[in-house]
């Protein structure tokens, strides 16, 4: 089990290290001198060139400069931004609450809604299950723009039950102002969870024991809970935890649509404005945010079902 | 299954692609719908009476079935009628090149990789395993940072994207397909490596890669409306869905929902009709496949 574990974290070190090499190095990919890049236009003096050059290190050799950049980042040190003149951790700091807030809740709801529009499909075969299925397509193909835009249209702008724009000042406004955000991204969500869950559930119900448990007349609740959900969460767990991983990248349209200030519109703005060391630094987080995400899955798999008894997934 | 119901399934396939075949009534809407839009977007000039960006800041925010105007006009009185249909041409070519060409490359690769196995296998492995660490749209917007704003960098950086997931599916079909009966009797007859894998096997799991690259179209074509809704993909006033939808939000502070709502409706339609089509394709011909 400790090997189990060291190997995970063993690949996800590795991983994240070959992730940063790929990241820091897309930037010679571009064609042309890195300090015209850098300076975001051919309009500039030599001198301000040279600045450039001297300010990245850009005539040392690639190595030494990926070797003094990955060791300021693992001091918390990102750069400078080109845009906002200021050190890019300072940006992400300020801003790691309003994206935090919203991709945990958003994961809430997407577990819930999934799990729940599952296990209703999968306890009530027929007319209601068919109904599920269908929300469960239409949900998955439904854009978070279009469903960040509809809800807009809905509830801000025709009901004006809330905010179009903003993140809110303290925690319950904060909340209130990520209530439609969150639901967004729930909303275009929370399908890929419930499908895999129907299926789970679906496959578990039919299971003897479930039936055996039910002939004996345990209560149906405890039947539902303890015999039908317990033996099916694997599956949901590594789907949900692909879903809440990509969740990070996602917020980037919430945040740009409800004018949000987090990670994500902070992306958003960066990309547009060719600011690297943002968009490396941001790269870098969403990357790593994504692989802790799926290692946990992994780690906690066997807790979640002990019938996994070599702590590996199942294929 | 057995190598004789494959090809059972493969020829199925090919009658069913007959059209007026039938199948259930939500498969033909869906193809109904896409070739009706594809159709539109085609000839497009001939059934719009005004060009996409033809501005008439007399005529703004008309609303729908306005004297000419079918579906009103935007803020700048620009006909939305005319925008959605030429818009068609802009969303649905480049997520088209991208399912393409990541299909092409991602195919060779997994056949490659599972035919031939051993180092190659293990090697491209570990570069796909790593590369399902980057989201497509994180992909993307790395690529419009790097190479500027516009369609070539986000086509580009999909196709980086989602190769692997067509890579990592043609390799699994690969190597279950190598194990059945009648690739050793090709074998037995003298056929070559490449001839078995690419004239024989290729054939009979292309269905199955066909559903997952529907599928993929559709992934593709929100990631591109979405960038171009960013302002980092298609940029304005060219018309497309997703840079309406962007401009629309204007309008929508003040009130007035339907130039937003007509390019939603318009993404919604086509990926769902993908959607339904891809899962169609994918449970009819692929029971067999564990992706």
């Amino acid at each position: 089990m400790l090997l189990f574990a060291g190997k995970r974290l063993a690949s996800l070190v590795l991983t994240m290290f070959v992730s940063s090499i790929v990241i820091f190095g897309s930037l010679y990919l571009v064609p042309g001198d890195p300090a015209v890049y850098l300076a975001g236009s051919d309009k500039v003096t030599p001198e301000q060139l040279d600045a450039l050059r001297a300010e990245y290190n850009l005539d040392d050799p690639f190595l030494t400069r990926y070797v003094d950049w990955l060791g300021g980042v693992l001091h918390g040190n990102f750069g400078q931004s080109l845009q906002y003149k200021e050190s890019v951790g300072h940006l992400l700091a300020g801003r790691i609450p309003t994206s935090g807030l919203l991709v945990a809740y958003a994961g809430v709801l997407i577990l819930v809604v999934g799990l729940t529009m599952g296990l209703i499909g999968a306890l009530n075969r027929g007319a209601i299950d068919r109904a599920v299925l269908v929300i469960i397509s239409a949900t998955i193909a439904m854009p978070v723009f279009v469903s960040a835009v509809l809800l807009l249209t809905v509830f801000s702008v025709e009901l004006g039950w809330f905010p179009a724009t903003g993140g809110g000042a303290g925690l319950l406004d904060r909340l209130w102002h990520l209530t439609l955000p969150a639901i967004a991204l729930a909303l275009s969500l929370s399908g890929a969870v419930a499908r895999v869950a129907r299926a789970s559930f679906v496959d578990s119900v039919d299971r003897d024991h479930v039936a055996v448990a039910r002939s004996r007349g345990i209560p149906e609740r405890h039947v539902v809970r303890r015999h039908v959900v317990r033996n099916a969460l694997g599956p949901v767990a590594t789907m949900a935890g692909l879903v809440i991983a990509g969740l990070i990248v996602t917020t980037t349209i919430v945040e740009t649509a409800f004018g949000l200030n987090g990670i994500g519109s902070l992306l958003q703005r960066s990309v547009a404005q060719q600011d690297f060391p943002v968009v490396q630094a941001i790269s870098l987080v969403v990357v790593a945010a994504f692989l802790v995400c799926n290692t946990i899955v992994d780690l906690l798999y066997p807790i979640i079902d002990p019938r996994v008894a070599s702590w590996r997934r199942p294929a | 299954m057995s190598a004789a119901s494959t090809t059972a399934a493969a020829s199925r396939f090919r009658l069913r692609a007959i059209p007026g075949l039938a199948g259930p009534a939500p498969v033909i809407v869906s193809v109904t719908i896409l070739a009706v839009v594809v159709i539109a977007a085609a000839i497009a000039p001939l059934i719009t009476t005004f060009t996409p960006d033809q501005v008439d800041l007399a005529a703004t925010l008309r609303p729908p079935g306005t004297a000419g105007h079918l579906l009103g006009t935007d803020s700048t009185g620009r006909d939305i009628f005319s925008r959605v249909i030429f818009g068609a041409r802009v969303s649905l070519v480049p997520p088209l090149l991208v399912t393409a060409l990541a299909s092409a490359i991602g195919i060779t690769l997994g056949v490659v990789c599972g035919w031939f196995g051993g180092m190659v296998d293990a090697g491209l492995s570990r570069v796909v395993d790593f590369l399902f660490a980057f989201p497509g749209l994180l992909v993307a917007m790395l690529a419009v940072a790097l190479f500027g704003r516009g369609l070539t960098a986000p086509t580009v950086g999909l196709i980086v994207a989602f190769t692997p997931y067509v890579a990592r599916l043609a390799r699994n079909l690969v190597i279950q397909e190598k194990s059945r009966p009648y690739v050793e009797a090709y074998r037995q007859q003298g056929f070559g490596n490449h001839t078995i894998a690419f004239a024989k096997v290729l054939p009979n799991i292309a269905p199955t890669l066909l559903a997952q690259c529907a599928l993929g179209f559709g992934y593709a074509l929100v990631d591109l409306a979405a960038l171009s809704y960013l302002g980092l993909g298609v940029q304005p006033p060219t018309a497309d869905w997703g840079v309406m939808v962007a401009e629309g939000q204007d309008a929508l502070v003040q009130g007035v929902a339907f130039p937003v709502l007509f390019p939603c409706i318009a993404v919604l339609l086509v990926v769902v009709a993908v959607n339904i089509v891809g899962d169609y394709l994918g449970d009819k011909l692929s029971g067999r496949v564990a992706a």
